[in-house]
């Protein structure tokens, strides 16, 4: 008898379950921030150190003044903590979607679980709670220095705000649970999958995008906070005894209050597992029958003429194009751009000025938007081998690449550009410059540090590499300054493209190189 | 060309990783010859095929491809190239008509031309139900057949396997080795990689023993019976009396 006979047949507990997926969730975040390499870790945990370090002081900036001289459940701090409280949530709702999304579609071990004995409602519900877990973990890690720093200088009732972040997460997680079911059943799972993953990504940015658009149009400025202050907004707002204060007072120590609403929401997370639970494995099982349906293209029976480059160009565009959760990824940045193109048809003709804030959005957006679709074409190529092995010089499969990039680019940002000319003409000229450089730096990064990846896997890029991560941030970020400033006649455009001109030239020269 | 240039010549290859993986290897393909080449786990075979294919460049050694030296001149050596992996390289979002198109076009071959090439092959492979789906719901069978095809659209003179056979039915097997040893009776080289001893057995006019990247025998198979001292044995008792000496020896 093996010795591991006993321990292996008590192992189908919940509590033990529950382990084995902290272990997992643990280990893909420390994997994930560490790039997979061994012996980061001290330099992980110095990272996070820091980090808190760094975030504390963000909000000790932000709310210590507020809470030094003491805060007043008044109109405008409910308002402002319920908008944050909507914020967090709408995050949290974005990452549960994505997560239980995953969690019916990912084959990494569910082959393993289900051919097992273990029940697959115990395992799946454990699967969900570790998810609502993971969800406020996050949150929590973002929200939690404010807590704290609120908690030092305006009493301890504020460490309920935890409480509040429990429940929401517990909410959250309800919520997507409940919409990707029932999604489940009326779509079916194919569609499932895309709809969850790209409303996840849209409730994620939806927020903050709704409410700079409604800043825009109630006040013309273009802060995501300013709509909180306004006094239309104040004056609209309901009594102190409203539900929809609950969560800010609760957040504030009311202990009642804080005891409802953790009892709404893991009671709910509770109820939706119980009433959901009995067919995640028939979910699953659907799901994996997805990955073997036939899709039947159709059009084309004959083949074109087309030179190499073109060749290639073709087949960027036709990937991007048919997969559409890739697309709804990487255009998920334009999303960001319809605040400003809202402000571009509110000054149209009039204000002028008002349209130079659209000159940085456009040319971040298009230095990300080309970053994304050069790890694509480039790391994420899924017959790398094919392609080395073809009698076409690695210098014309990279220029191809490249093209294909910046006409996607193009066919994008464009029409903005186009617009932004016919109401000003001259900072049209500057944002054209701006995205052309952007773009052209995001790509090149991606070209210095390409490796070989899974275009699936397109939603952790950053783990490639760190170093282009953050060279093809701040290169995005320092070229929209360079244009602003630029399109706002000011000197200083010429050292900060100077500067990112020396982080590129710095990116460079630690580009790691190529295997022969 | 001269007919008596071999199609793959390599001489003095090596390639280290952590340790050698190729460790001075020679070896001659001639035109026209099914060549296995079969070794243990590690032995470097991979790597070998890889360095041929223009995948990897080796730390020393010479790579001639039907008379062109392709460390030098890589882009002309792949144009009589093709390369197959174990692991199927292919796009699930295209269907095998898209794919062939690609390939065609990768190595330049005339629309037309390979649009007739393309159809007969997926004929051949039993792929024409399925022309015109993606390949994202292939099993792994169906996608070896669309990258072998892929690797045969552009008529190579020179073609590398590496476990070709893997994941494919008998059936499927059976179309592949009758393909193969077709494109042999036509002039073309095939130079092979694979456990399925079987294969090399019935297929391989020459076959090479590589282990610890270096070549310890090469010839017919009854030249290697000889070799091991198995007389009427089969390919995998030779194989393994072969390595096991080796290791002896070492």
């Amino acid at each position: 008898m093996s010795q591991f006979a006993t321990p292996i047949s008590r192992s189908f507990g919940i509590a033990w379950f529950g382990r084995h997926e902290l272990r997992l969730f643990w280990r893909d975040w420390v994997s994930m921030m560490t790039a997979g390499k061994r012996g980061r870790e001290p330099i992980l945990a110095a990272v996070a150190v820091a980090f808190a370090v760094l975030i504390h002081m963000l909000a000790y900036y932000l709310v210590a003044p507020y809470a030094e001289a003491g805060i007043v459940p008044d109109p405008e701090t409910l308002l402002m903590l319920t908008g944050g409280g909507f914020l967090a949530c709408s995050l949290m709702l974005s990452q549960a979607m994505e997560s239980v999304t995953r969690a019916f579609y990912a084959r990494s071990d569910l082959d393993l679980i289900l051919s097992s004995p273990a029940s697959a409602r115990r395992v799946f519900a454990v699967r969900m709670i570790a998810i609502a877990l993971a969800t406020t973990l996050l949150t929590t890690v973002l929200a939690g220095p404010f807590i704290n720093v609120l908690a030092f200088y305006d009493g301890p009732r504020w460490l309920a705000g935890y409480g509040v972040l429990l429940a929401m997460g517990a909410l959250a997680t309800a919520f997507a649970i409940a919409v990707t079911i029932v999604m489940f059943r009326s779509l079916g799972p194919k569609r499932t999958r895309f709809i969850s993953q790209v409303v996840s990504a849209v409730v994620g940015a939806g927020f903050v995008i709704g409410a700079q658009v409604a800043a825009i149009l109630s006040t013309g400025k273009f802060s995501r906070l300013e709509i909180f202050r306004s006094e239309d907004i104040v004056a609209a707002a309901p009594g102190p005894a409203s539900l929809l204060w609950w969560p800010a007072r609760a957040a504030m120590g009311e202990g009642v209050m804080l005891a409802v609403l953790l009892a709404f929401g893991l009671g709910l997370l509770a109820a939706v597992i119980a009433v959901f639970s009995a067919n995640f494995g028939d979910h699953v099982v659907a799901a994996s029958g997805e990955a073997y349906e036939s899709t039947r293209q159709r059009g084309r029976e004959r083949f074109r003429p087309a030179s190499v480059k073109r060749v290639l160009r073709r087949k960027e565009w036709v990937l991007l194009r048919r997969d559409p959760w890739l697309m709804s990824q990487t255009l998920m940045q334009i999303l960001y751009l319809a605040p400003p193109a809202l402000l571009l048809w509110r000054n149209f003709g009039d204000d002028l000025g008002g349209l130079l804030i659209l000159v940085p959005v456009i040319v971040m957006a298009s230095g990300q938007l080309a970053g994304g679709l050069a790890w694509l074409a480039v790391s994420g190529e899924d017959a790398p081998d094919l392609v080395a092995s073809a009698p076409v010089p690695e210098r014309a499969v990279l220029t191809a690449k490249i093209e294909a990039v910046i006409v996607a680019v193009a066919v994008v940002i464009a029409p903005l550009v186009l617009a932004l000319a016919f109401a000003a003409p001259r900072i049209a000229a500057v944002a054209a410059l701006g995205v052309a450089v952007s773009a052209a730096s995001g790509t090149m990064i991606q070209i210095w540090f390409r490796s070989q990846a899974k275009r699936s896997t397109f939603h952790r890029r950053q783990t490639s590499s760190r170093i282009a991560t953050v060279a093809e941030a701040l290169s995005s970020i320092l070229w929209a300054g360079t244009a602003a400033l630029l399109a706002a006649g000011s000197w200083f455009a010429g050292p900060v493209a100077v500067l990112v001109l020396l982080i590129l030239a710095g990116t460079w020269a630690i580009r790691p190189r190529q295997a022969p | 060309m001269d007919p008596s240039t071999p199609a793959l010549e390599l001489r003095g290859l090596v390639k280290k990783f952590v340790r050698p993986a190729v460790d001075g290897l020679d070896l001659t393909v001639r035109t026209g010859e099914f060549y296995a080449l079969l070794g243990p786990n590690g032995a470097g075979k991979t790597t070998t095929l890889r360095i041929v294919a223009g995948l990897l460049k080796p730390d020393a050694g010479q790579v001639s491809v039907l008379g062109i030296d392709a460390l030098a001149n890589p882009v002309a050596a792949k144009r009589d190239i093709a390369w197959v992996a174990d692991e199927p390289m292919i796009y699930e979002k295209l269907t095998p008509f898209e794919f062939l198109e690609f390939v065609a076009g990768l190595w330049s071959i005339p629309a037309e031309i390979a649009e007739a090439r393309a159809r007969e092959l997926i004929g051949w492979l039993g792929l024409e139900p399925h022309a015109h789906e993606r390949c994202q719901s292939f099993s792994k069978g169906m996608r070896q057949k669309v990258a072998l095809a892929g690797a045969l659209v552009h008529e190579p003179r020179l073609l590398i396997l590496d476990e070709p056979l893997t994941g494919l039915d008998a059936g499927s097997a059976r179309q592949v080795k009758e393909l193969l040893s077709e494109r042999v009776r036509n002039g073309v080289s095939v130079i092979l990689t694979t456990h399925i001893l079987e294969v090399a057995e019935r297929m391989a006019g020459r076959i090479g023993v590589i282990d610890k990247g270096r070549l310890i025998a090469e010839g017919t198979l009854e030249e290697l019976r000889s070799r091991a001292g198995h007389a009427g044995g089969s390919l995998e008792d030779v194989f393994l009396e072969l390595v096991a000496r080796e290791n002896d020896a070492a």
